[in-house]
């Protein structure tokens, strides 16, 4: 799971110590916003399609439990395995016990942010279980000995010549090569031979159909197919949230994510499971893990209609700015900003905070989840809980007391005014980093000054 | 129509031309008055997770406006806020809020200008304020695939020899957000300065925009680092030919009122 207690502004200063590599992984990521507008724009109905999805989301979250019930039942007329988790343990333990019924020691995962927040990896390995993770962003994180810092594009922080260090050190790849062609070939070739040793294969789920029993596992290099077809068991890990009705609202979510994620019309490769071939199996883990408490809050459980396209991230200029590790979360971003929140309150108070609030997250989500304004009742519930930076509350009480009463503030602003030479009475003045790096206006006059001075003159 | 003028609290005392100009915009359209008594839409606490104690300040915008028609200022920010959250805050103040609005709205929608006498000979560049473009739907956003009515771009092509210009990210956040300006400063100086580099780049030799804070932060880091480029609020460039009276000049030249 998560490692330290760093807060987010601690985070970002640290990335911003490298400017170069602000500008590079702003435009990096830019560069995927833009193509995702390039694709939505080709999509004169794109507006209808987002309120349909939130739609769909929204029904299917007002029933859950029914078509959680809907879902196991013809999954196992399928002849698939329903497991139940209501945490990160029990989870892992799940997985753990399949994998030692089949005395399976070596899997192939593909890219799973379930797995990533249930912190299964390190879990599994502890039990000496080779875990592999196959999508290609993933394995660079996992050679790193890092921590994914965006959900499509879990290596977007590393440059490729990084890369190319890395592949140097642990595959043998050329020393100094960064030709990503060259690369991503390596790679291929060593994570073959993965595939075919494996003795069990884990992956995500993108969308579980009620209706049929089945689901989909959306990716772009196809090595959710290449693990699942060539293992015996096959493992697939689910927040009890990624469900639709019925087989024909896949059409409306297939449509969207790749567009919204990358820019593509579609996935390359969107595998629909149904049931195991002869002699194998598949297993499916239905996880809550905080999502049923996220649920029966009002204000936040439209953060569930989430399909992990990656899009707020892009957009979010602050993400863009300060990467994805400085929010030390599993989900980074301004949708990791209202999910974390739930998991612990005082851990995650930064988050909220990490965003001017400008709504971009909002117009771009495929779902519609209100992303900037759960991050403002996220702040009211930290500032009521007490998890406010000490200084702020003070701060923040001051100007209320101050701006509540008109004499009071007009007192406040002249005496300001006389010994500071400036108004002090402004939050954001009281505070001292403004300074470091802009500067401040000094009328020697108020609007209110000049106002009295000429009415009095009519 | 009686027109309560709301002039936010930092416009009052870093930016007193920015009232001045929508003071005069706003007298061609009625009695202006600004009662003195007003202080603070509450947003910088609210948005710092203190809403109850922005209670107060609501509580005194709505003693302060109530007896007009309409009440305008030259903020999308402050308004937004009093329609998105002040109405929950002081759910009494919602007769108040209703009849309030931002000036871009007040000359768009209710009065509907199709002329105004004002000339800018400059390359500006229109930046639109995050609450104004996404919370207003003032202007289109590059995310939607709706179009929205470009009403602040409309306003100032009346503007007599004005040449506008586009920046490259067309409506990204300059990186102010309150007190996030402080708590979150690299990523907010970087986001600021992203975006005068932008601005530059393309020619503009103002930005302006329906929001002073932005304008105020972007301001900042011109004026320490030199650039050059100016920012000005759409108010006064809207209100660039209207005279100034003597004792307004008076005021501004020597401003010795304390
Ligand atoms: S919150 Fe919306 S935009 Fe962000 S990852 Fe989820 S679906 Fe995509």
């Amino acid at each position: 799971m998560e490692k330290g207690n760093s807060t987010h502004p601690v985070g970002a200063e640290a990335f911003n110590k490298d400017k170069k590599r602000v500008a590079w992984h702003d435009k990096a990521l830019w560069f995927v916003r833009e193509k995702r507008d390039k694709a939505a724009h080709q999509i004169p109905e794109w507006e209808q399609l987002r309120e349909l999805a939130a739609q769909i989301k929204a029904h299917t979250l007002s029933q859950l439990d029914l078509y959680l019930e809907q879902f196991e039942k013809n999954a196992l007329k399928n002849g698939i395995h329903i497991h139940w988790a209501k945490d990160a343990e029990e989870h892992n333990t799940i997985i753990a016990d399949i994998l030692e019924n089949h005395q399976a020691k070596k899997v192939v995962k593909s890219k799973s942010m379930l797995t990533e927040e249930c912190g299964l990896n390190p879990f599994l390995e502890q039990r000496n279980i080779e875990v592999i993770d196959t999508d290609l962003g993933e394995r660079i994180v996992q050679l790193a000995d890092e921590k994914p810092s965006h959900i499509v594009l879990p290596a977007i922080h590393k440059k490729k010549e990084e890369v190319g260090a890395l592949f140097h050190q642990h595959l043998h790849t050329q020393k100094g090569a960064s030709d990503p062609a060259y690369l991503t070939q390596e790679a291929r070739k060593h994570l073959r031979t993965k595939f075919l040793n494996a003795d069990a294969a884990i992956t995500g789920v993108n969308f579980a159909v009620a209706n049929t029993g089945g689901f989909v596992v959306c990716t772009n290099e196809g090595n959710v197919d290449m693990g699942a077809n060539l293992a015996k068991v096959h493992i697939a890990c689910m927040g009890i949230e990624k469900l639709v009705p019925s087989q024909e609202h896949l059409g409306v979510f297939l449509r969207l994510l790749a567009r919204s994620a990358t820019g593509q019309p579609i996935t390359t490769y969107s595998s629909h499971f149904h049931r195991p071939k002869k002699g194998r199996e598949i297993h499916i883990i239905l996880v809550d893990n905080g999502r049923t408490n996220q649920l029966a809050k009002p204000d936040f459980k439209s953060s569930l209609n989430c399909i992990r396209c990656g899009a707020c991230m892009n957009t979010c200029p602050v993400y863009r700015r300060s990467g994805g590790h400085s929010y030390n979360y599993s989900i980074p971003g301004p949708i990791g900003a209202i999910l974390s929140p739930g998991k612990d309150l005082k851990k995650y108070s930064s988050l909220p905070f990490a965003s001017t609030l400008c709504g971009s997250c909002t117009d771009v989500c495929p779902v519609k989840i209100d992303i900037h304004t759960q991050l403002y009742k996220w702040r009211q519930i930290i500032g009521k809980e007490g998890h406010l930076p000490k200084g702020k509350k003070t701060v923040m009480q001051l100007t209320g007391k101050v701006m509540g009463q008109s004499k009071t503030f007009s007192m406040m602003s002249a005496i300001g005014k006389k010994i500071l030479g400036g108004p002090k009475v402004l939050a954001y003045n009281a505070l001292n980093p403004w300074t470091e790096d802009r500067d401040l206006p000094s009328p020697n006059f108020t609007f209110k000054d000049w106002y009295k001075k000429n009415k009095n003159n009519e | 129509m009686k027109i309560g003028l709301f002039i936010p609290c930092y416009i009052n005392q870093l930016y007193p031309q920015v009232g001045i100009s929508t003071f005069q915009l706003l007298q061609q359209y009625g009695e202006v008055e600004y009662p003195i008594s007003q202080t603070c839409c509450g947003q910088p606490m609210a948005n710092s997770g203190c809403e109850n104690d922005s209670i107060g300040a609501i509580k005194v915008f709505k003693k302060a406006f109530e007896k007009y028609d309409i009440v305008i200022g030259p903020s999308a920010s402050c308004v937004l806020h009093l329609r998105e959250h002040g109405v929950n805050i002081f759910p009494s103040a919602k007769e108040v809020i209703d009849k309030t609005y931002d000036l871009t709205e007040f000359l768009f929608d209710i009065i509907k200008i199709k002329h105004i006498n004002a000339t800018f000979p400059h390359k500006v560049a229109l930046h639109k304020s995050c609450h104004g473009l996404r919370g207003m739907r003032l202007e289109s956003c590059s995310e939607r695939v709706k179009r929205a009515p470009d009403k602040q771009k409309k306003l100032l092509k009346l503007v007599d020899k004005i040449k506008l210009v586009s920046p490259s990210r067309a409506d990204e956040c300059c990186g102010f957000g309150g007190t996030f300006s402080v708590t979150e400063k690299d990523v907010s100086v970087q986001m600021g300065n992203d975006r005068l580099a932008d601005y530059i780049h393309n020619g503009a030799e103002y930005i302006t925009s329906g929001d002073m804070s932005c304008l105020m932060h972007l301001e900042g880091l011109i004026k320490r680092q030199k650039l050059n480029i100016k920012v000005i609020h759409m108010a006064e460039i809207l209100a660039s030919n209207k005279v100034m009276v003597p004792e307004e000049k008076e005021i501004l030249e020597t401003s010795n009122i304390h």
